[in-house]
């Protein structure tokens, strides 16, 4: 195997050998490599296929852009990640790295046949091929398509690395650590501001780190003696904080941002272990200050995408970072000065290449020094053609015509083994665009550059179009100080000698003897999409660019296009004949680069997903083999499953048990409202749909809660303790709502009422005992109070102590039951649940959950607001129209009451319905109709509580039926998957409708 | 996100705000004497303005009060926040 580490660079450490395996095979690199460099240094290339036609795709580039390193990390189920970029992965010892989207392997790959059938693969062949026919789609084509779309696996277990969140604030946020990201950072720290400084490699640098020529000084040193000499500078800065490894993921509005820091991902599996894997950094920053710089392009021509083509100045990293050199015979294929760059370096390190450039000439410093040197260089030249299955191996050259559209005279052949491109450079737009910043077009060089317009953003170095050193420099130092309003004088003497590109030349796809039909000119390297798919979108009638992108899938990769989005505009505006910058470009969404879930949830996984509140007599629910139901954050018992009973057993055993003597349940999770204040009623009066003024205290109240527009909003028992003083009870899970609710009718609509309300939820316990022997079970707890009828009669309320603590006693029954609700103080709740449950004992009191509940207020037609209700039910739907007053003037929702929808005849309104084999139970939601032969079915509503009442011996239901409240005896039919359901409609009071059981 | 200066508690982040939606709409004094359309003027109408909005917000998870805040709905940039009851701010239209 040759070995292609040819120099040592201080960035990579020899002393430490790490041996890492890709695809089965063990390779050796040193620390400090990416999982790329140590493959470049083993001789591998080859690292892939491509989506669509399987080719062979090598390494492109060295850092966040790369579109076909992706690799699949570790095998394990739980820990397994995919569409990992190996140009970032840095290597470590016993890293397990696969290629992804080859079967069976990487050398010898079954879908390549695509490549030959590659004519018959167009742009939109999903969209085309697949739509019929239809039935197909199901069993042949999306399995075949889930097959052969193989973009790595997803872990199938959950993930068990920790994952952190921290919030933090900044004066200055600056984000990217080359040249004038540090320039910037040392600037505002320097000046007193607290400053962040973020970058997604390991060490700061940016791209001048390993700049060695010449020609570019710094006060007479290297640009990247200079740079470290700055580095070391920074670092001493106190109001400075410097997080490498940490990229921005979003930049949202208000300079808020999210960055996700790895701060393990670089380490060996035994020093991962308990520690955090990453950690998402919330950054809200008072100015952000861009500095992500650019990203070389490559260039459209015939088979531009062999493994061995990379991008030039990824061929100088690779060789000046990491001292890998990606080949020994290379050839650098340019439209600007900065291949030379790479040029000179690869000479000076023995490396034989040579120069095609597009331009017809040029002089630059640079170019100068290369010729100097003996580089031969091929002007107003084109690549046409690269050879080599596995690795480029050749090429074809032609000179260009005078305009730059034809080839002319005779093809040149070229031997290589490594090809380096640059088209430009593109600046990162990225995080600009992302704050909400629009963009300008500069013709020059053809790049998008931000358009700056806000006092909180400022984009500065190569992200702003500005290339040479001099110009970063100077610029970056003149922005710095009048965006952010200081005098700094650091770089006023700073002496910058560079090399200036003159001449410039751009043609985005390329010409060829060949007609386009028959060439392979690549434009996104992931998603397989060439120019010749882009020109028939355009042919076939598309014209926006988000349109183009989306039926050639252009851009539509992992890497979003940083590649490719330039070259997609730049070939659909030459072929529409417009100007480039008229087409705007796609949008650039976050995240910059792929984040696991796991970074975004944080610690929220598990039991921290969601807050958890229990009653105080949870315990003893858990001790009594409570199922439990959750009814928003509230863990309620559901049901009771007494020696191991099912669920339908224990709801008939509670059920019939609360009627037949006493029955108990925790009902503390109902919300409780505190209202005080000299205007209480007439809050009352305005907040629900009946009248309060005249209820004398001590008595309660049932009490229906209506939206402006007219619908049932919620309901609940509301309690006068005193002159002006009410205890208000709301649905469970309506709580928090009817506060808020209520607070915003107070503070905005009738701010002159004196009223206060105060959530006390959580202050007390509530026991609600209900039955025939629930007044024998609370004489025996509260053997003072006279619990007869005249003194204590229903819907009234005392207070009575219990081992001397004050409980509050409402008469109120929400089964039709006898029924006391006892409320405590919560830290007594579970003392008095088991005071009741001893007091009880010889009436067999039996603890009920939510079901039992549900089905006794059924049995007594009761609704339950967001169960028989969905927002669309008046109180007239609901058969409730005792409950509206006629007499008052006003209340929330009456106007609502009697517009022209509200008052139809022909809503649907609540009944109840009988099954005529009283042994079905219907089910919940099932479809309501009468006519099972009309096509379409008229629906005529649906089913909401649906119960097997034991006390009946007979199943019930209530439902929402068009004009429900007219067909009483009514037929109807409840068509189910198997079997049509025949039902009666009846009324929704199903048990004793004279109401003598509240009395026995 | 935004960040919203709460009139009570100082700037905070968005997360602890809701939303209510247009503000100075003036629940009607009598109801009953509105026709149909009127009142639906005042439950359904909204003017969901792009540009420069006034809006009501709740200080949710912190002091709970209510205020209003001229926003452009635009670039979302808040212009300026005020108490329920004082008046809008006249330099806005
Ligand atoms: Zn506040």
């Amino acid at each position: 195997m040759p070995y292609y580490r040819i120099h040592k660079t201080e960035y990579i450490d020899e002393t430490k050998r790490v041996s890492f395996k890709y695809d089965g095979k063990t390779y050796f690199g040193y620390e400090g490599d990416t999982l790329a460099s140590a493959l470049l240094a083993n001789g591998v290339h080859l690292v892939g296929r491509s989506f669509k036609y399987h080719r062979p795709r090598g390494i492109v580039s060295c850092g966040a852009e790369e579109p076909n390193a992706i690799c699949q990390i570790g095998s394990k189920k739980d820990l397994t990640e995919p569409n990992v970029r190996a140009t970032e992965l840095e290597l470590y010892e016993g890293l397990e790295a696969s290629s992804q989207n080859c079967w069976p392997n990487v050398k010898f790959d079954i879908g390549g046949i695509n490549n030959f059938i590659s004519p018959l693969i167009p742009a939109g062949f999903y969209y085309k091929t697949f739509m019929w026919p239809k039935s197909f789609w199901k069993k042949v084509y999306e399995p075949l398509i889930r097959l052969s779309a193989g973009l790595g696996k997803s872990p199938t277990e959950p993930d068990p690395d920790i994952y952190d969140h921290k919030h933090v604030h900044y004066d200055v946020l600056v984000i990217g650590g080359g040249i004038s990201g540090i320039i910037s950072a040392k600037m505002a720290a320097k000046n007193n501001l607290k400053t962040l400084l973020v970058d997604d490699k390991k060490i700061l640098g940016g791209s001048t780190i390993y700049q060695n020529n010449e020609s570019i000084k710094i006060d007479d040193k290297l640009s990247s003696e200079w740079l470290k000499n700055e580095i070391q500078e920074i670092k001493k800065l106190s109001n400075l904080t410097i997080k490498t490894r940490t990229s921005i993921a979003a930049y949202h509005g208000y300079n808020f941002l999210l960055a996700k820091e790895n701060l393990t991902d670089h380490l060996p599996e035994e020093k991962k272990k308990n520690k955090i894997r990453q950690r998402l950094w919330k950054i809200r920053a008072k100015k952000v200050v861009i500095a992500t710089g650019s990203i070389e392009r490559p260039l459209v021509f015939n088979n531009n995408d062999r493994p061995g083509i990379l991008l030039s100045n990824s061929i100088n990293k690779y060789l000046d970072y990491y001292g890998v050199t990606c080949g020994e015979n290379i050839i650098l294929f340019t439209n600007n000065d900065s291949a030379y760059e790479t040029s000179i370096s690869l000479h000076k390190k023995g490396i034989k290449n040579l120069i095609v450039d597009l331009r017809k000439s040029a002089s630059s410093e640079l170019i100068k020094e290369a010729q100097s040197l003996g580089i031969k260089i091929y002007f107003n030249h084109v690549v046409t053609n690269t050879f080599g299955y596995r690795k480029i191996n050749s090429l074809e050259i032609m000179k260009l015509s005078e305009d730059g559209n034809t080839t002319v005279g005779n093809i040149i052949k070229l031997s290589c083994d490594c090809l380096g491109m640059s088209g430009g450079w593109t600046p990162m737009v990225h995080m600009h665009t992302q704050s909400g910043g629009k963009l300008n077009f500069r013709d020059d060089d053809q790049v998008f550059l931000p358009k700056e317009n806000s006092e909180d953003q400022i984009s500065v170095g190569s992200c702003n179009g500005d290339f040479d050193l001099e110009n970063i420099i100077d610029k970056t130092v003149n922005k710095i100080n009048k965006f952010l309003d200081i005098d700094n004088q650091d770089y006023q003497d700073t002496n910058i000698i560079c090399s200036k590109e003159n001449d410039k030349r751009n043609i985005w796809l390329l010409p060829n003897k060949v007609p386009l039909g028959k060439t392979k000119c690549f434009i996104d390297f992931q998603n397989d999409s060439t120019a010749k798919d882009i020109k028939l979108a355009l042919k076939e009638g598309f014209r926006s660019i988000e349109h183009v992108k989306r039926y050639t899938t252009t851009g539509m990769a992992t890497d979003q296009g940083k590649l490719s989005n330039m070259h997609a505009l730049g070939i659909i505006a030459d072929t529409a004949g417009v100007k480039m910058g008229t087409l705007g470009t796609t949008t650039f969404r976050p995240p910059f680069t792929p984040l696991t879930f796991g970074t975004l949830v944080g610690r929220n996984v598990g039991k921290f997903f969601e807050v958890v509140r229990k009653t105080s007599m949870h315990e003893w629910h858990v001790e009594n083999k409570a199922e439990f139901e959750n009814v928003g954050q509230w863990k309620r018992p559901w049901y009771y499953a007494k020696n191991g009973e099912n669920m339908h057993d224990a709801v008939q055993r509670e059920s019939k048990a609360a009627r037949d003597s006493a029955g108990i349940l925790d009902a503390s999770t109902l919300g409780k409202i505190d209202i005080q204040g000299t205007d209480a009623s007439e809050f009352l009066n305005r907040v629900y749909t009946n009248a309060w003024s005249k209820l004398a205290i001590g008595k309660c109240r049932y009490g229906l809660m209506l939206n402006e527009d007219g619908m049932v909003y919620d309901d609940g028992v509301t309690t006068r303790i005193s002159e002006n003083h009410y205890l208000m009870t709301t649905t469970t899970g309506g709580a928090a709502n009817v506060l808020s609710k209520l607070e915003d009718y107070l503070q905005t609509e009738w701010p002159e009422l004196d009223v206060y309300l105060t959530s006390v939820t959580d202050h007390y316990s509530t026991a609600s005992i209900c039955g025939p022997n629930s007044k024998k079970i609370l004489n025996k707890l509260f053997p003072n109070l006279d619990l007869s009828d005249e003194n204590f009669p229903h819907m009234s309320f005392k207070e009575d102590n219990l081992e001397n603590i004050n409980c509050r006693i409402m008469r109120i029954s929400f089964t039709g039951e006898l029924s006391y609700e006892i409320n405590i103080e919560s830290k007594y709740g579970h003392s008095l649940w088991k005071m009741c449950i001893e007091a009880g004992k010889e009436f067999n009191l039996t603890p009920y959950g939510t079901e039992t509940m549900h089905l006794l207020r059924a049995e007594k037609g009761f609704i339950i607001v967001g169960q028989d209700t969905d927002g669309t039910m008046t109180p007239s739907d609901l058969q409730m129209d005792w409950i509206v007053s006629k007499k008052k003037y006003d209340f929330i929702g009456k106007r609502s009451l009697y517009r022209s929808d509200t008052i139809r005849e022909d809503r649907k309104q609540l009944v109840g319905l009988l099954t005529d084999d009283p042994k079905e139970i219907l089910e919940e939601g099932a479809q309501i109709v009468s006519d099972i032969k009309s096509k379409p079915i008229d629906m005529l509503g649906h089913v909401t509580s649906s119960y097997f009442s034991p006390n009946l011996n007979k199943s019930i239901a209530l439902a929402v039926v068009r004009s429900g409240k007219t067909m009483k005896g009514q037929k109807l039919i409840i068509p189910m998957e198997n079997k049509n359901i025949n039902v009666t409609v009846s009324d929704p009071i199903f048990l004793d409708k004279e109401n003598k059981r509240i009395n026995a | 996100m935004f960040l919203i200066n709460c009139p009570f508690c100082g700037e905070r982040d968005q997360s602890e705000f809701s939303s209510g939606g247009e503000a100075h709409i003036v629940r009607p004094k009598q109801p009953t004497e509105l026709s149909d359309d009127e009142w639906a003027e005042y439950l359904f109408m909204r003017k969901n303005i792009k540009g420069i909005q006034f809006e009501r917000w709740n200080h949710t998870h912190g002091c709970r009060k209510w205020f209003n805040v001229v926003r452009d709905t635009s670039n979302d940039k808040i212009l300026s926040v005020y108490k329920m009851g004082e008046k809008p701010p006249v330099n806005y239209k």
